[in-house]
Order: C-alpha cells, then structure tokens, then sequence
C-alpha cells in the first residue's frame, strides 16, 4: 500500500479558470467524481484558484481540515506550482505535498470534446492523488559557498567581469592561456564609433587587475578539468611552464637580443618577427618574457642557452616543467572569446596565397600605432602604400551553405571604421567596400557609418565578390553590383577581408571538459535567450563577451558586468538550497553491483568499500533518475518519484 | 467504436513544455493520450512500458529532449539505447512494437507535439486494441515458451 501504509487526508481543488478550462471540462463532474476516492477528504471546484480568495480557501481548507496533501487541478505545474506551495508552506503544509494536475494546458486548451476532456481530466486528477499518496514530506538540501570565482580568459570581457567581482570583495582566480593578458582588444588600433585609441583604454584596466588585491592572475595557465556543483567546484589548472621567472625577470631585453630563433609574432598576426624567448607587447602584464618551448632551439638534449648566459637577473630557469594546481571556487565566468575563421577557408579570394589579402585583425594592426609598420598603412608584401584598397565583408558570415549562417555583428562597423582610418591616412587613395547590407544597430552607429561614406568619400558597393585573382602584381577584384547587377571588376593594392568570427575554444574541448552548454555553432548556450542570458543552463557558470556569439566592445563589458552582478548574487546569499528529490539508495536492496554508478553523469554515486552498497552524494544528484530506471534490485528509488508511484500513476491513468 | 489508450510519459524539461506550448498555441489532438511528467527521459524503466501494455495501454510514447539537449547531459542518450532494445523484446513478447514510440520534442515544438500524437493516435487504431491485460499465462505456458 502506497503512503507509508497510513491514511492520508487529501484535498482537491478543481480550478474552472474562467472559461479556460469549465468551457470544455466540465469541473463540477471532475469535482464530484474524485468526492470519495482513496484517500481523499475533499474535492472542490472554484473559479479561479490562483485568485487571493481561491488561495486563501486552500489555505483555510488546509488548516480546518488538517490535510496531509493537496492538489490544484488547474494550468501546467511550470506557472502555479510555486504560487500553491507557497500557499501550502503558509499553512503550514510541507510543499512538497502539493501536487499540480495539469487540465489546462495538456487538456482543455487541446481537445473540444466535452465529455471525453472530462472523462480525461478525472484520469489526470485520479493520478496525481495516486502520486500523492505516495509523497513524503521532503526538505531541500542545504549547500555551504567558497566565494572566490573563477574567470576564464583574459581579454576585456574577463578582465571587467574580475575587476567587478572583486570590487564585490570577492577573491578571483583569473585563467588566461596566453602569456599576457589583454585579449583581442588590446592589438585594436581604435574603437568604433569614437575612435578611442585601444590600447589606451585597455592597458590602464590590465594594470588594475594586476595590482588589484582580490585578483591571482594565472597567465599561462589552461584550465585541465572540474568537479564539484555550484558553489562548491574543485579546478584543476595546467601551468606551463615560461621557463622565466616572473618576479625576477627585469624587462631589459638583453635575452631576446641575443636570441637566434626568430618566428612570426603572434601579437601582429604575423606581420612582424620576434624571438623564441619574448615579450607579446611592450605594456604586456605579467611584464616577464616568456620562453616559447615549441620555437626555442631546445633545452634539451643540447641547450643553446645564449639567453640565460646573458640574463643578469638569473631569471631563467631551464628546468621549469608543467605542473597542476588546484583552486576551489564557487562560480565560474566564461570569458574564452574568439578567433576569426581561416582565411584558407575562402579560397577564392586568396587569403594566405597573396601576402597582400590580409583579414580584420591584420589591418587592426598595420593601422595601430604600436603595429608593425608604426600606425603607417603600408602593404605586406612590399612596404608600398596602397592607393587602391578593397573591403569585403561577410567572410564566412551570412552564408549557411557554405560557411557560417550567423551574423557576426561587428565587421560593418570595423570595415566602416578600416576604411575611415584608411583615408585619414592616404588621403588621395580609394576605398571600396563590398557589402550586403550595412548593420549599423548601436549608439550612435549609423552616424559613424554615414560619415564614412559622406565625409571621407568611401565607396560602398553593394554586392559579392567572387574571386580576388593576381594578374601580374597586381590583384583584382571580381564581383557583381547587385544594385546595377553588372559585373565589376577592379583592381586593388591590398585586400581586406571581413572574416566571420568562431568561438575559441577550437574543437570545444574546453566546454566538453567543463560540461557547459554550447549552441550548434559551438558559441556558449545561455540559460535562456530573453530572461537569463549571461547564465549557463549549468548553475554555477556565467558567460561574458565574444564566447557567447559575436559582441562589440560595449556589449562585451556590459555583458561582463552582468555576469559579475550574478556572481555577487550568488555569493551574497547565505547558503544554497538544492532540491531535495534525488535518488537515495535502500541499503536493505542494493547488491552493490555498480550499475547506477555508470548512469550518473554528475558523479554523484560511489560505491562503499565497507558495507559493500552504493552511497549517494546528495548535493551533487539532480534527481534525473537514469540510476532508478537501471538498477536492478528496486535500491535506487527517486524521492517522491519511486517506481510504486508511476506504477499507481499508470494504473490510474489506464483504469481509473 | 475502438477507443485506444496511449500512455505518454514526458520529460520535464522539453516534450512536457511542447506539449504545453501546444495548449498555450490552442492547437488540438486527439484525446486518447494522458501524460505522465518524469524529471528525465531516461527515468523511465522498461518495466513502466510493460506496466502499462499489462494494465490496458494500447501505446505507449516516451518523449525527450533532443541529442545534445538532455537537461542532465546524456540520460536522452540512455533512453534510445533502452528503448531500442526493448522494441526487440517486445516483438519476443508478441507486441507488435510499432505500439512503443520514442520522439525527441523540444520545448519549441508545440506542433510536432500535436502531428506526433494524432499520428500515434492514428497508428494505434490502425493496429487495434492489445487486450494484453486479459492474457494470462499459466505456469506452464510460461515454462513452456
């Protein structure tokens, strides 16, 4: 017998919700139907139940009657089922002894048949008393916080969600795996639509998250895995190694230019050189060279080891090797960022072939003072500077057949923004952009782009380009005027592609080992695209900047500061309640097979070696129940869910 | 007339909230089927399907979210594997096993909700009642078999 074998009192109140469910249910018959079925004490209708006086009758009903139970025959649980066990927990009724019989949504909004909408929701009434009867008085489970946070990446997203939440008064453990931080932002030239200098605005906000005395800056470092649940996560992070120290490295130089391996530089996308051991960027922070392992001649067997004979500082060590450390954390911010999509991918217009087809970022840099050509805008391949200079936008964006079908949000006003800065520059060169449409949604926006065309003689062409082809030295621009709808064909100096953004994290290794949501395009799945949209679905994690699909600046920190205010929020709260229907083990039945252990994905059950049972680690079960449907023996029984109650449940729904 | 009995048990997470996007969109279907709400797909055990052909289901439909979507990660990805293999004993048992059916109905699927159950629906009629709750079995037909 279900309920512990004891009687229960039970009451039904059958909800007419206006019109909503008695124009097709007919209620009264529900009502009466369920007057005097097992267990139940009383069986009422009302027209609206979630009204002031519909929940006082309930409570009232409570508190005269003494039930043990309650149920609302009324709309789906996901509007009301709060609101009732609130109303239950007033009168003193444990919650988790309401039940939701959903004859709205799932009855009469879907069928116009009276008599068998009735029939049905008697059915679904007679099956919650069934699930009732079996319920037990449950208490959410009570979890302890480690306020300190984790905020992983480096770049302004991450860098303004750490400096917000350490402003909180809170530790932050910052994870960058670069050897500065500063992200993208910091190799901009400047920003639209002000045109702020990057660099200026970025390398003040890098010194205050080094000095700031909440902030550990790992830079370097890559996360490895986690375990844990929110509030409570265990980060095991790989350091590898700089083979520099960084407290005692001087900053004078003298190893680079000793130094006799040169390789691209990474900072100036390869436009420029620098040395195995190096500094990314002048302003860099931690301002400490780093020594490139992969580039280096080696340190072992035989080492070339100028760089060390020359450092006065003693600062280099050979002998650096990778390690793990462990940080405990409570709250994570994802702030991975993005790369652009390879240019090999569009083949067509010769990125990669022709030195003088360059992407975005390379041009941010051949505009940015510090760049490799000192602000001057000069072209790879021999330094000239280019007097004809092609823009196309929508590199891999906007294109599901053959690329990515996303929009990535910014390119219209970094191309406006390129192609202004070109003629501040060149003032008798020619800009040309190849566009689909201009998007230019953002303050102040659409001013920025109207002055590019207007003020500095920038001519936007509507259209694709098909081919970008070498004749001679000299490139060529095919593509089609979709305005005119003839063909155009133009010769350019050099090149710039808008290449469409993609997520960081490469293959999504990162988010598989963190377990964290992503969408189809592998960008950062939010909780919910209106209502919670810097939180994961995995409670614990936040999402700031480019990691979550393509952002401009202010939105990016906007973003940031949002996912920091939640944190706080998190961590303001005294303790964390997580919900009590899990799936214990009966020790009694469990034969200590192990089987429910490989369902779980969250860890949560182990076997004991000294009673030779599984035991459960309740605050990290979610209750999804794999574990009940596997074990054998009927040990694994979810809390007011067991197998008797879905039994009850059918059997009800099936003769009642 | 033959009035079939399906027994539909639904995740909470996506085919429950399609098929209250279904109601809240006042789209109709037939009204043979009564829903069972479980936290996960994957809650629910091969002896719940069999309970329910015994206890006079003529189907049974099991709905979660889709590959990739499962509120708890992968327990979508349990359910097929079970359901897979239940379908193969169920033709053992001598039920046709057209009468069990796994759909993957997201939160925003309000309309495969509705087209599913009038299919099923459907389908379950064509195929006419089970009546397994009137088959009883004598010892010996079970040691025999």
């Amino acid at each position: 017998m279900m309920g512990n074998g004891k009687k229960k009192k039970i009451g039904i109140f059958v909800c007419h919700c206006g019109v909503n469910i008695a124009s097709v249910v007919d209620v009264e018959r529900v009502a009466k139907e369920l007057d005097g079925y097992t267990d139940v004490e009383l069986s009422t209708d009302y027209v609206y139940m979630c009204s002031e006086p519909g929940q006082k009758m309930i409570l009232e009903q409570i508190q005269e009657r003494g039930l043990d139970g309650v149920i609302i025959a009324a709309c789906s649980p996901t509007l009301h089922e709060k609101t009732f066990q609130n109303v239950a927990e007033l009168a003193g009724l444990n919650p988790y002894m309401v039940e939701i019989a959903n004859i709205r949504e799932q009855n009469s909004w879907v069928h116009t048949d009276k008599e068998k909408a009735t029939d049905k929701a008697v059915k679904i009434v007679k099956s919650m008393v069934e699930k009732l009867r079996g319920n037990e008085h449950l208490e959410p489970i009570k979890v302890g916080i480690t306020r300190r946070a984790m905020v992983v990446g480096g770049g302004v997203a991450g860098l303004q969600a750490a400096l917000d939440i350490a402003d909180h008064g809170y530790e932050v453990v910052l994870v960058e795996k670069e050897p500065s931080i500063g992200g993208h932002m910091v190799q901009l030239s400047e920003t639209f639509p002000t045109l702020d200098c990057s660099q200026c605005i970025m390398t003040p906000k890098m010194v205050e998250v080094s000095r700031h005395p909440n902030i550990k800056v790992l830079t370097y470092h890559e996360v490895e895995s986690i375990s844990g649940f929110v509030g409570n996560f265990k980060v095991r992070i790989k350091k590898k190694p700089k083979f520099v120290d960084e407290d005692l490295c001087k900053l004078c130089g003298d190893c680079a230019d000793v130094c006799p391996q040169v390789v691209p530089d990474e900072f100036n996308m390869g436009l420029s050189f620098r040395k195995a051991i190096y500094l990314p960027f002048p302003q860099a922070i931690p301002g400490a060279y780093t020594l490139d392992i992969d580039s280096c001649l080696g340190l072992l067997p035989v080492r070339c080891g100028k760089c060390k004979d020359v450092c006065d500082a003693r600062a280099i060590d050979y002998d650096m090797k990778e390690e793990i450390i462990e940080e405990e954390v409570g709250a994570v911010v994802l702030a991975t960022g993005y790369d652009l999509y390879s240019m090999q991918a569009l083949g067509e217009f010769g990125g990669e072939r022709y030195e003088d087809v360059i992407n975005g970022l390379e041009f941010e840099r051949i505009l940015s003072a510090s760049g490799p050509t000192g602000g001057e805008v000069r072209r790879p391949s021999d330094g000239k500077i280019p007097k004809n200079i092609v823009f196309i936008q929508c590199c891999g964006s906007r294109d599901p057949e053959l690329h990515n079908s996303y929009c990535s949000k910014i390119c219209c006003m970094y191309t406006a923004k390129h192609a202004m800065l070109y003629k501040h520059r060149v003032h008798d060169g020619n800009a040309t952009v190849f566009y689909i449409d201009v998007r230019a949604g953002g303050k102040a926006f659409d001013e920025f782009y109207q002055r590019t065309v207007d003020e500095d003689d920038v001519l936007y062409m509507r259209g694709k380009v098909s081919k970008v082809y070498k004749e001679g030295d000299i490139l060529k621009v095919r593509g089609v005027d979709t305005l005119t709808g003839k063909l155009v064909e133009m010769e350019a100096d050099m090149v710039v592609l808008a290449m469409s953004m993609v997520h960081a994290d490469g293959s999504g290794e990162l988010m598989k080992k963190l377990k964290v949501g992503t969408d189809k395009d592998g960008w950062l799945a939010e909780a919910h695209p209106k209502l919670r949209p810097v939180e994961s679905l995995n409670a614990g994690f936040f999402l700031a900047g480019c990691a979550h699909g393509p952002k401009d600046i202010p939105d990016t920190v906007a973003q940031a500061s949002a996912a920091a205010a939640k944190v706080g929020d998190l961590f303001a709260r005294h303790e964390l309640l997580h919900e009590p229907t899990i799936v214990p083990v009966i020790e009694e039945l469990c034969s200590g097979c192990g089987i429910c252990i490989s369902m779980c994905p969250y860890g949560a059950r182990s076997l004991d070696l000294t009673k030779h049972v599984v035991k459960v680690n309740e605050v990290l079960c979610e209750g999804c129940g794999a574990c009940a449907a596997a074990c054998p023996c009927g040990a694994a029984q979810q809390k007011n869910q067991t197998d008797e109650q879905i039994f009850s449940m059918v059997k009800a729904i099936l003769k009642g | 007339m033959f009035e079939p009995k399906i027994m539909c048990f639904l995740c909470k997470w996506c085919t429950y909230a399609g098929a209250d996007l279904a109601g809240t969109s006042r789209m109709k279907y037939d009204t043979s089927s009564i829903n069972l709400r479980v936290m996960c797909s994957s809650r629910i055990d091969p002896q719940h399907i069999l309970y329910a052909f015994k206890n006079g289901a003529d189907g049974v439909f099991i709905g979660g979210c889709h590959p990739g979507d499962c509120h708890y990660v992968e327990g979508n990805y349990k359910t097929l594997r079970r359901v897979t293999l239940f379908k193969r004993m169920m033709e053992d048992f001598g039920i046709d096993s057209r009468r069990l059916r796994l759909e993957w109905i997201s939160a925003a699927e309000g309309k495969k909700y509705v087209d599913t159950m009038n299919e099923f629906s459907e389908q379950i009629r064509a195929l006419g009642p089970l009546h397994l709750e009137q088959v009883t079995l004598t010892k010996e037909e079970i040691c025999h078999e």
